[in-house]
């Protein structure tokens, strides 16, 4: 009951909604703004002085407290200025595996004509990185939260803070921000041997992508390997072609959740199975994927893998 | 620099051991030397360390130290509390505390004490340059307290100051509403160390040969007074301090207090003035002979000297009048008048030979008194600062012997000689004339203008001043001290006024420092009520004055946040702009705003499939846009147009 009501107040007050697509406008309502400990510790320094200003009557000590005074609460403006009316964007983040770090890329506008300083993002509290943003600019940032478990990463309630000038005060703003990056399984690290590769059947094997041989060009599709775009075609104007290869691997190499060992957990398979997409991509073979319920064609390359190890990923998360 | 617990860099380390170092400064006068050597060796150890990024000393040595200070201070002073005592510690401490200091955290530690220690320079001193020169301390502190707060790349050092003489320029108003308005509460409110108020020079209670004199040649300003009409000749300026009727043999000193108001009978109108005292830790104020006025807070005695009930610790302002020609004390008191006979047996023989010869030669007392004073005038004595040393018999030394010497030799020989002949005489001390400020047309008194002179009380007149000094030196009534002495004797520059520029320099800072003591030093519970009073607030209670002064302050603040928060959005300029975002705006109420990221042209695609029936509209007013901002359209009829359309697009 009083969690409930705490958590209810806690999303009035801070105006949480959940995560918001499109730019976040950091309007007055959303910055907030408290003394920190050594703005407590400078009240506190202020009011010995004062003590001290009329038991000694001190003109000078008078107006010493009260120009400190009102510093400290001019610093409040200053550092309230720094936060206002930023325009926050989440930007993308890059796919990792599990147990790395995701870099959640936020973007920075500052369409004013003050120079912001000092600007932190963090999501923990604990590590935070900091930018300046020059007037009429954007920054981007980026946070990095620890990836432990494959599927879907989402940031979750970042914080954007600053302390900037003089430290005695902390204004902050919490970002909500629609962003997610896809967590690969962590590859298992001593898997087993690739499976073995079956030889497609049939005359229309010998046309199977191999590496070693060339044997002609085809139009580029997205996904092909850079180094195997025919540059000097390129270079005379026809257009992206790829070169393609044949090689004694005509084979089809299936990695098959069902042929890994029966007594293998779901997460291990999965390991196991994104540590042969790598194998498979590392040794540039043509390959399939099949999970219960999906199956990935035969084809090879840069998409091919990322396509693999983000089917790996998802496989039957809830996000 | 944005992590509390991030190690310093080296600029920062730097500019906070100049500035702390610059705030200990003034107090290296004071301090014994060992902590001024102690806090240098500190502060430069602590800039080795960083520079050479060696690590700092281990906790155990600094508390050996801290240890070994404390002992030291405690020996030096006898306590650990007071003023001395207490900023010598902090000196030491702050010291201490440069060498652990590790991180942010510390850093800002050290930036708060350093304003603690800013004021503690206060408590020594409040003149103008130590102000100016504690504002450039704080506004380097508060530089270096803005560098330690940026992150990684860090503006030059001047463009800190730059900011943070904003920062404390923009603090000025709602600073001056506190001074202001802050309810003042007059008094200290616990009781004050017994050192608070150290070292002030004055006049003292008692009168020997050469006490007056050391005076003189201090240039410091004793009070300053600014009459309501002229100021009067200088032959009347005597300002009456302690008056002095015990006399032991060498030393003179102040008679106990006598209550009551002797009759006297004056003549004119009254002079009126207010004084400015300067604080000189005794009881003494000072008016015009004779003083026709009682100030609030002090006592005034038979023999018209004006005691206040408690020392002089503040700069105090009174009102005053005197009477220039008056009659007084012819009924003194027979007691009174014993007392203004008495002479110790055994000292000076020659001199009460001397004076009982006289005694028989005039029988008429003013006849005597013209006697003594043109025997000063007409044999050889001098008026000398540097006298030569007296014996046990000083006035027998001094008449018959050395013949020169300062007014108080001349005062307290001429009582003697009074007091053997039966005539009843007292010491006055207090000053004589003053220099006048024609900038600010106020006088200003010196230390250096102290004086001695005597009374003597006459059965038809009653007391009588005689100054003998103006026998030997009528220079010292009429043109002040600097025109008395020998050119040989050390003066003060002050005192000596030689060179017209170097005068009018000193009167326009005298002025100033007057100016600054009147209304920023000066600012008391009376200055504030006073204040309140000429804007039409009468008896105002300390709630109604904190309300004032809240609500001031408020305004302030509002004021001060719409200035600062006004260049934080994109501003647009272009008038087609400005109007198109307007249509945007008109669109987004309807429920079809625009995407960040989409053009016009699309966007009114967009529209016509949403919206059918908006679609001419929308296609008009867009293709004038595109037109008038893209385009080479620039004619002031299509902007007209596109304005008018936009503007009756709403229906």
């Amino acid at each position: 009951m009083y969690a409930a009501l705490k958590n209810h107040l806690t999303n009035w007050l801070f105006q949480l909604r959940g995560p918001q697509t499109g730019v976040i406008v950091l309007v007055q309502r959303r910055v907030f703004i408290l003394p920190t400990r050594q703005g407590l510790t400078f009240a506190a320094v202020l009011l010995m002085m004062l003590t001290g200003s009329i038991n000694y009557n001190l003109s000078l000590g008078f107006i010493l407290t009260f120009l400190l005074g009102a510093m400290g609460v001019n610093a409040m403006l200053y550092t309230f200025r720094n936060m206002a009316n930023l325009r926050i964007a989440g930007g993308r983040a890059r796919p990792v595996f599990a147990g790395d770090t995701a870099h959640f890329i936020v973007h920075i506008d500052n369409s004013g004509r003050t120079h912001r300083y000092a600007i932190g993002l963090t999501h923990d509290r604990k590590e935070s990185v900091f930018v300046d943003v020059p007037p009429r600019t954007t920054v981007a940032t980026a946070v990095g939260i620890l990836a432990r478990r494959r599927g879907i990463l989402r940031p979750g309630r970042l914080t954007l803070f600053t302390r900037f000038p003089l430290g005695l005060f902390y204004a902050w703003s919490y970002l909500e921000l629609d962003m997610r990056c896809v967590v690969y399984p962590r590859p298992a690290s001593q898997g087993l041997p690739l499976p073995p590769a079956t030889t497609s059947a049939g005359a229309g094997a010998e046309r199977g992508q191999g590496q070693e041989d060339f044997s002609g060009l085809r139009q580029y599709h997205l996904g092909d390997s850079p180094r195997h775009i025919a540059w000097k075609a390129a270079a005379r104007d026809q257009g992206l072609l790829t070169k393609q290869f044949t090689g004694p691997a005509d084979t089809e190499l299936w990695l098959d959740w069902s042929a890994l060992p029966p007594r293998m957990g779901v997460e291990e398979r999965l390991s196991q199975l994104a540590r042969w997409v790598l194998d498979a991509h590392a040794a540039q073979l043509s390959f399939g994927l099949r999970l219960p319920g999906e199956t990935l064609e035969m084809a090879m390359g840069h998409a091919q893998r990322d396509r693999c190890l983000e089917a790996l990923a998802l496989y039957d998360s809830d996000s | 620099m944005t992590d509390p617990k991030q190690p310093l860099a080296l600029q920062h380390v730097l500019w906070l051991t100049v500035s702390l170092t610059m705030v200990a400064a003034p107090h290296a006068w004071r301090l014994p030397w060992w902590v001024v050597a102690l806090f240098a060796t500190l502060a430069a150890w602590r800039a080795y360390v960083s520079y050479g990024r060696l690590t700092l000393p281990s906790r155990w040595l600094l508390l050996v130290v801290v240890i070994g200070a404390t002992i030291g201070v405690y020996l030096h002073y006898r306590t650990l509390f007071g003023r001395d005592a207490g900023v010598a510690l902090l000196v030491v401490m702050l010291g201490l505390k440069l060498l652990e200091m590790r991180s942010l955290r510390d850093a800002m530690l050290l930036i708060l004490l350093g304003y603690f220690l800013v004021i503690t320079n206060f408590l020594y001193s409040q003149t103008i340059p130590t102000a100016l020169y504690m504002l450039v301390c704080v506004w380097i502190i508060t530089a270096t307290m803005l560098s330690l707060h940026h992150a990684r790349d860090e503006p030059p050092f001047q463009r800190q100051l730059r900011v943070s003489g904003t920062l404390l320029g923009q603090s000025v108003p709602l600073m001056l509403v506190l001074f202001l308005l802050f309810p003042r509460v007059s008094g200290p409110l616990w009781g004050l160390p017994q050192d608070a108020f150290a070292g002030v020079s004055g006049l003292s209670d008692t009168m020997t040969p050469g006490s007056v004199a050391n005076l003189i040649l201090s240039d410091a300003v004793a009070f300053r007074v600014k009459f309501d009409g002229p100021i009067p000749q200088p032959k009347y300026l005597y300002w009456r301090g302690p008056v002095m009727s015990d006399f032991d043999g060498v030393r003179w000193s102040a008679s106990r207090f006598l209550y009551g108001t002797p009759e006297f009978t004056t003549s004119g109108t009254p002079v009126t003035y207010e004084v400015t005292l300067e604080p000189h830790n005794k009881r003494w104020m000072f008016a015009l002979d004779l003083p026709a006025k009682t100030v609030p807070r002090a006592l005034t005695s038979a023999d018209f000297q004006i005691r206040s009930l408690e020392p002089v610790a503040n700069r105090v302002r009174y009102d005053m009048a005197s009477f220039l020609s008056y009659r007084y004390g012819a009924a003194e008191s027979q007691t009174a008048l014993r007392r203004a006979l008495q002479l110790p047996p055994g000292f000076n023989p020659r001199s009460v030979a001397f004076a009982r010869s006289l005694r028989e030669k005039f029988g008429d007392d003013r006849a005597l008194v013209r006697e003594v004073l043109a025997m000063f005038r007409d044999q050889n004595f001098s008026y000398t600062l540097s006298p030569p040393p007296l014996g046990q018999h000083t006035v027998d030394d001094f008449l018959f012997g050395t013949r020169s010497g300062f007014c108080e030799y001349y005062a307290s020989a001429f009582a003697v000689l009074m007091r053997a002949a039966g005539i009843p005489s007292r010491i006055v001390t207090g000053y004589l004339g003053g220099e006048v400020n024609q900038l600010g047309n106020y006088l200003i008194v010196r230390q250096a203008d102290a004086h001695a002179w005597t009374e003597v009380w006459f059965r038809d007149a009653g007391w009588v001043r005689v100054d003998p000094t103006a026998a030997v030196s009528p220079l010292r009534v009429e043109s002040g001290i600097s025109a008395a002495v020998p050119r040989t004797d050390p003066l003060p520059l002050l005192v000596r006024g030689d060179f017209e520029l170097l005068r009018q320099l000193r009167f326009t800072w005298d002025l100033m420092a007057n100016t600054w003591n009147q209304s920023v030093l000066g600012y008391t519970p009376e200055r504030q009520r006073r204040l309140l009073t000429s804007v039409g607030i009468d008896d105002a209670t300390w709630r109604l004055l904190t309300m004032i002064m809240l609500s001031l302050a408020a305004v302030i603040v509002v004021v001060l946040s719409a200035f600062m928060l006004r260049r934080l959005k994109a501003r647009v300029r272009d008038p087609v702009k400005i109007a198109y975002l307007e249509f945007c705006e008109k669109l987004r109420r309807k429920g079809v705003p625009r995407d960040p990221a989409e053009g016009p042209v699309d966007y009114a695609r967009r529209l016509a499939r949403a919206r059918p029936d908006l679609a001419a509209a929308v296609n008009a007013i867009t293709q004038l846009y595109v037109r008038l901002r893209y385009g080479a359209e620039t004619s002031a009829a299509a902007f007209r147009e596109f304005q008018q359309r936009v503007r009756r697009f709403a229906a």
